[in-house]
């Protein structure tokens, strides 16, 4: 098998395949960069819990109107900032803490969405929602995808200067302007957003992989904040690429293996990236001058 | 010369508990004050009210010429992420927010103020450094230096000279000092009453209430230093409710 047939013919031959691509590569130019704010602000489990927490949501469309994509993308928005909303409520007025309420919140969310979908569905429909259907995405879907792309894409640009000050130091922040607050809130709804729309693709289980993968790689290969994001974008769309034409050639499943590839680069990033990974830390090389 | 601030009977605390008690008195705009007083007296309190972070008890702060946004505030420990991927640089140009805002570029002009901060710090060739390999030290000069960008009229510090080396205290005197003469009004918490007696004109020593409020020699004499020592630290549990109440 040549080059070409390897690498090209796979997209050149099936629609499907490039559908697959275009919806991967919209998700890995807004998640990545949403991915290096996470990390920095602490809240990598925290997008996945949420992540887990829009099945309910998701699986109540899908119950009402099948696997469409209008109802499903709403009930999973709607489970999504309820759960979010709910595990900050139930943190601020009781004993329990951020993490403890949204664990709790997001285990039941999943329990709940896997029984509703085994009501009225079939194992496949259940293995669709869980692990995504990226062979599978219709126009309307991939229309979907590329706006919330851009949404995400500008709301980053337009925030990033007080996300960046709200991140870093939100004491400054407060004191010099009013704008924290709502940074907060759509840095978070930009997130839900993102798992909504990567649980199309890649399911609930694995939608906040694109984000928090590229990034937690690229964070260890630079500590320049453009660079890493540029650096997060490049992996996320090269884990799409490669994931697909593994997974067509392997006669593997789509989703979990573009996740695996973005997991391979972030374990050379471990030990080969220059800005912590773990080579340069056992071998430092000689000291300088001053 | 103008009123900057105007305590009215203010009471400020946590949880039903007064830090700060019916204080009454007023700040000269222009003041350099320093406001001293035991452990637990309210002085960190008391700044987080005029900073507008801590709603009052009862009573209020008037700030007749300065809007609650345009204050520089240095609290004590500041809630900075050492671990973000930011330069020196990048933080101390925070301080133009006022200007700039979300999309304001920086001009060249700007640029050389960030830089000439930097410098009055003595950071000089720090710009480039991520924020998470500075010392304490170099950490406060450089909020220092974001406070001189922010070009404010009225700065409060808290305890500013916390852990920092003898060399550093002097030159953020010199710049506190720099203020004053440009007519900035400055607040000042600090412990060390050798550093109050010889550089701050005016002194407010405080016990929960305002023990005394004036100049510095007539405010740090023996007598008003046992008066403040006096005051309970704890909060009474079973205090009832505060008869002079408004």
């Amino acid at each position: 098998m040549g080059l070409h047939d390897l690498l090209i013919s796979p997209f050149a031959e099936f629609a499907f395949m490039r559908r697959a691509l275009a919806g991967s590569i919209a998700l890995a130019i807004a998640g990545p960069p949403l991915g290096v704010f996470l990390i920095l602000r602490r809240m990598a489990l925290t997008g996945d819990a949420v992540g887990h927490a829009i099945l309910p949501g998701a699986a109540i469309g899908y119950l009402a109107a099948g696997l469409s994509l209008g109802p499903m993308t709403m009930g999973g928005l709607a489970a999504g900032l309820l759960v979010a909303v709910g595990s900050g409520v139930v943190a601020r007025t009781t004993i329990l803490r951020e993490d403890t309420s949204l664990a709790a919140f997001y285990l039941i969310s999943l329990a709940l969405g896997v029984t509703i979908v085994s009501l009225r569905g079939s194992n496949i429909d259940l293995l669709h929602v869980l692990f995504g259907s990226v062979l599978a995405l219709d126009d309307a879907t991939l229309i979907l995808l590329a706006a919330i792309a851009s949404v995400t894409l500008t709301a980053l640009a337009a925030l990033y200067r007080p996300l960046v000050l709200e991140t870093v130091d939100p004491g400054f922040l407060a004191s010099v302007s009013r704008s924290g607050g709502v940074v907060q809130i759509t840095f978070f709804a930009l997130v839900v957003l993102n798992l909504v729309g990567g649980f199309q693709a890649l399911g609930t289980l694995l939608a906040v992989g694109m984000m928090m993968l590229p990034a937690a790689s690229a964070m260890l290969m630079t500590t320049d904040m453009t660079l890493m994001i540029v650096a997060a974008t490049a992996q996320g769309m090269f884990a799409g690429y490669a994931g697909l034409v593994i997974s067509f050639h392997g006669g593997l499943p789509s989703g979990p293996l573009i996740i695996l590839v973005a997991g391979i680069l972030y374990l050379l990033a471990l030990i080969f990236g220059p800005a912590g990974g773990l080579l340069r830390r056992f071998k430092p090389g000689r000291h300088l001058e001053a | 010369m103008g009123v900057a601030i105007r305590f009215n009977d203010l009471t400020l605390g946590y949880d039903r508990h007064p830090a700060v008690h019916h204080l009454d008195g007023e700040v000269e705009s222009g003041a350099l004050l320093a406001i001293c007083g035991p452990n637990g007296a309210g002085k960190s309190t008391l700044l987080k009210g005029i900073a507008g972070t801590l709603a009052p008890l009862s009573g209020s702060i008037a700030l007749p010429r300065v809007k609650p946004r345009e204050i520089a505030y240095l609290p004590q420990a500041a809630d900075i992420d050492k671990s973000f991927p930011i330069s020196v640089f990048d933080v101390v140009a925070m301080g133009l927010w006022r200007r700039c805002g979300l999309f304001g570029g920086i001009s060249r002009s700007e640029t050389a103020k960030i830089r000439g901060a930097i410098a009055a710090v003595g950071l000089d060739g720090f710009e480039a450094r991520p924020i998470g390999t500075l010392s304490g030290g170099q950490l406060q000069r450089m909020l220092f230096a974001r406070l001189l960008m922010q070009n404010a009229a009225l700065i409060l510090l808290d305890e500013p000279f916390t852990a920092i080396d003898s060399k550093t205290v002097a030159d953020l005197l010199g710049l506190v000092a720099r203020w004053h003469a440009e007519q900035r009004t400055v607040l000042v918490v600090l412990h060390d009453l050798d550093l109050v007696r010889e550089s701050f004109p005016h002194t407010l020593l405080l016990a929960r209430e305002a023990i005394a409020n004036g100049e510095t020699d007539a405010v740090l004499t023996p007598e008003n230093l046992t008066k403040a020592r006096a005051m309970i630290e704890a909060f009474d549990r079973q205090a009832p409710a505060c008869a002079r109440a408004a």
